[in-house]
């Protein structure tokens, strides 16, 4: 297991290398940079600089320099921990993230938990009761929201919140706990909002889940082993739940790492509807005004998020399954 | 002799035809490929079809609510010809917030085929003809209109021609890049193998949206409209294919072994003619199913970016760009008919998936028996 989490590990580092590079090109892609557009803005006060200030700050943002080496200092610079200095929220990149981050991830991961306890059951239930009424209601609900892009869910569920309750949906926090310090009303306060991202959200990733999960538990079902035990007078719940739910959640640990860059995106799109002091929001008003050091970080920690989430899934398997252990 | 000859004719089915037999038996895919028909026909033809045109503006009702067809009058009196009641603005004077009401007394009967707005059908046939409206004294606006008084049904057909062909032009490039990176990993193996492998790999463990934004916030500000949809484009696909690829070097893998493509090679077959020839069509209805179910991918990429005002702009129409419309919360509570394009895209992405199923479990016996 030592050395299976090692490979996993190691064979990490080229593909981070690889993204590291990916985000760099796509943050230099847009024409003009921060000296540009800095000027541009100085310019559309009155201020004129002289070539040699222009020089100096070019200078200071390393841009005077070929690209591969802008890259190594970005690059280094970011694995030594400093992430640069965001000129559109006049702060460094660092303070900025970091509740950010949290947020994101916070979201992330509870849109997953609700994702399995709703995506188990459901697939559970509509495996063992196939071509009931019930499994025809739930494949529709899911083949529904599988096609709801979940901005739009987003938007609906703040048009019936005001329309049936009166309440305006949006942000993490009621504005008088916004700028607060943190006390146990303030994490009610927060949990009470948390809720509709992590429902919106966690409904994009639920259809397929479970249409995975009731596939495998259907092609289990069927296997003689439970014919056997089924014969043998083993309770229904029980044998379920010990033998063939136990292989057929086996590929479903696999799928986590594909669900998170689609949570990922979920996430950040919803923040954006809802207001959420997330990643999202800010990465766009970052690529919108071509922030780089923002940006490019933001798009690189995303990235991480999700690698380190699938080593998580491969290491999960690893433990659940020990033929992939010694392969 | 002849009866038994007869029987056995009737019993040789291609196997096409059995993949179309199969397929006929999957009612909800059927109805799907109808309703896609459909949407893509109206679309061709939304020039025609839609009241107005994008930028017709009804100053009498600006973020009017949708109205209703009826057939009967307050008093009761039927007619057989169908009619609207045009509306009587008031505005809030707490609030400022317009409200429409019907006006019994403005009854305007819907015309079919009747003159209005001029146009260019596929910048051939001029007209003025569309397939219903009310004439030049009413005003019909059966999805409501935006704050600048636009039809929004007239909108969601134009957009409809935008958002659609977007999935169908992004998949054919995902496509084409799929089976091309796909097919070398494959076939040639070794170094490629290996690149092409680990592009796939880097490239499926990004979060795609983010990295849409980025790239699609980097075209520039100055292209034009078809500029930008072909960006977009390019962009949806440039994630898209390493799904694809993957499953296409897989099967390069495996029939690279086979006896008939060896024969081929052996009987003196270039290389090439031996992929284009032999290996792609075995396998050719698995991609047409795998294209299928990669279209909703892209209608809903491109619905997201330009939602977030980084796809497409105005003054194209698509859905995405309608709904950007509303994004704000005001927007949501007073005109919540601004979502109805979103509902467009929801019946779209689901008939594509649907249509996929069926087209996957038609093409693949072994893969459908019993399950879905």
């Amino acid at each position: 297991m030592k050395a299976y989490i090692a490979k996993r590990l190691l064979g990490a580092i080229p593909t981070l290398i690889l993204i590291s590079i990916i985000v760099f090109i796509v943050i230099q892609l847009p024409p003009g940079d921060i000296v540009t557009s800095t000027l541009d803005r100085m310019q559309a006060q009155g201020v004129e600089m002289s070539s040699e200030a222009i020089q100096n700050l070019r200078a200071q943002y390393n841009l005077d320099q070929p690209l591969p080496l802008q890259y190594l200092s970005w690059i280094t610079n970011f694995v030594m921990g400093d992430m640069g200095y965001s000129y559109l929220f006049n702060q460094p990149v660092n303070e900025l993230v970091g509740e950010r981050l949290g947020y994101t991830l916070l979201i992330t991961v509870s849109a997953m938990l609700f994702t399995w306890a709703v995506a188990i059951p459901a697939g559970v239930y509509s495996a063992v009761r196939q071509y009931s009424v019930g499994d025809y209601v739930i494949t529709t609900v899911m083949l529904v929201g599988l096609a709801t892009p979940s901005f739009l869910l987003a938007l609906i569920i703040m048009y019936f919140g005001y329309e049936w309750l009166g309440i305006s949906i949006g942000g993490l926090f009621s504005p008088e706990y916004r700028d607060a310090p943190w006390s146990l009303a303030r994490v009610g306060d927060f949990l009470s909002h948390l809720w509709i991202p992590m429902v919106v959200v966690g409904l994009g990733g639920t259809a397929s889940t479970m249409r995975i999960l009731r596939a495998n538990l259907l092609d289990e079902l069927n296997k003689p082993y439970v014919v056997t035990a089924r014969a043998k007078g083993v309770k229904p719940l029980a044998l379920l739940i010990k033998y063939p739910l136990r292989i057929a959640i086996n590929p479903f640990i696999s799928t986590i790492g594909l669900l998170l860059p689609t949570l990922i995106s979920g996430e950040a799109i919803v923040s954006i509807v809802l207001n959420l002091p997330t990643t999202g929001p800010a990465l766009v008003e970052a690529l919108i005004s071509q922030d780089m050091y923002l940006a490019g970080s933001f798009l690189m920690l995303l990235s991480i998020l999700t690698i380190v989430g699938m080593i998580l899934s491969d290491l999960l398997l690893a433990w659940a399954d020990p033929r992939i252990r010694y392969e | 002799m002849s009866e038994i000859g007869a029987d056995l004719q009737l019993q040789t089915l291609s196997p096409r035809q059995l993949v179309w037999i199969r397929f006929k038996r999957h009612k909800l895919a059927m109805a799907s490929a109808m309703l896609l028909i459909v949407m893509y026909s109206v679309a061709a033809f939304c020039e025609f079809i839609s009241p107005y045109d994008t930028d017709w503006r009804n100053v009498q009702a600006i973020n009017a609510p949708p109205m209703e067809i009826h057939f009967f009058e307050t008093d009761g009196t039927f007619h057989l010809r169908p009619f609207v009641y045009g509306v009587d603005m008031q505005v809030d004077a707490e609030t400022w917030v317009r409200n429409y009401t019907e006006n019994p007394q403005k009854r305007y009967p819907i015309y079919f085929f009747t003159g209005g707005v001029r146009y260019q059908l596929w910048n051939l046939l001029d007209s003025d003809v569309h397939l219903f409206g009310t004439g030049p004294h009413g005003y019909i606006h059966l999805f409501g209109t935006d704050q600048l008084g636009r039809d929004l049904f007239s909108r969601v057909l134009y957009g409809a021609r935008v958002s659609l062909s977007i999935g169908v032009v992004g998949v054919f490039l995902t496509l084409f890049l799929g089976i091309l990176l796909g097919g070398l990993a494959g076939y040639v193996g070794g170094l490629v193998d290996r690149v092409v492998q680990r592009a796939i790999e880097v490239l499926q463990s990004l979060p795609a949206l983010p990295l849409w934004m980025a790239l699609s916030a980097a075209l520039p500000v100055s292209w034009s409209s078809l500029g930008v949809y072909f960006g977009i484009t390019i962009i949806l696909s440039l994630l898209g294919w390493p799904a694809l690829a993957r499953q296409v070097r897989g099967k390069f893998l495996a029939l690279r072994e086979e006896d008939f493509v060896m024969s081929a090679h052996l009987l003196g077959a270039s290389k090439l003619r031996v992929i284009f020839k032999h290996m792609l069509p075995s396998f050719n209805s698995h991609l047409i199913a795998t294209a299928t179910l990669a279209v909703p991918g892209m209608i809903l990429g491109e619905t997201a970016l330009s939602f977030l005002g980084i796809g497409l702009r105005p003054p194209v129409v698509s859905w995405g760009v309608l709904m950007q419309q509303a994004q704000n919360y005001q927007a949501i509570v007073l005109t919540p008919w601004l979502l109805i394009p979103g509902f467009f895209v929801v019946l779209t992405v689901m008939a594509f998936n649907l249509l996929g199923d069926g087209v996957r479990d038609a093409v693949d016996p072994y893969s459908a028996a019993g399950r879905d």
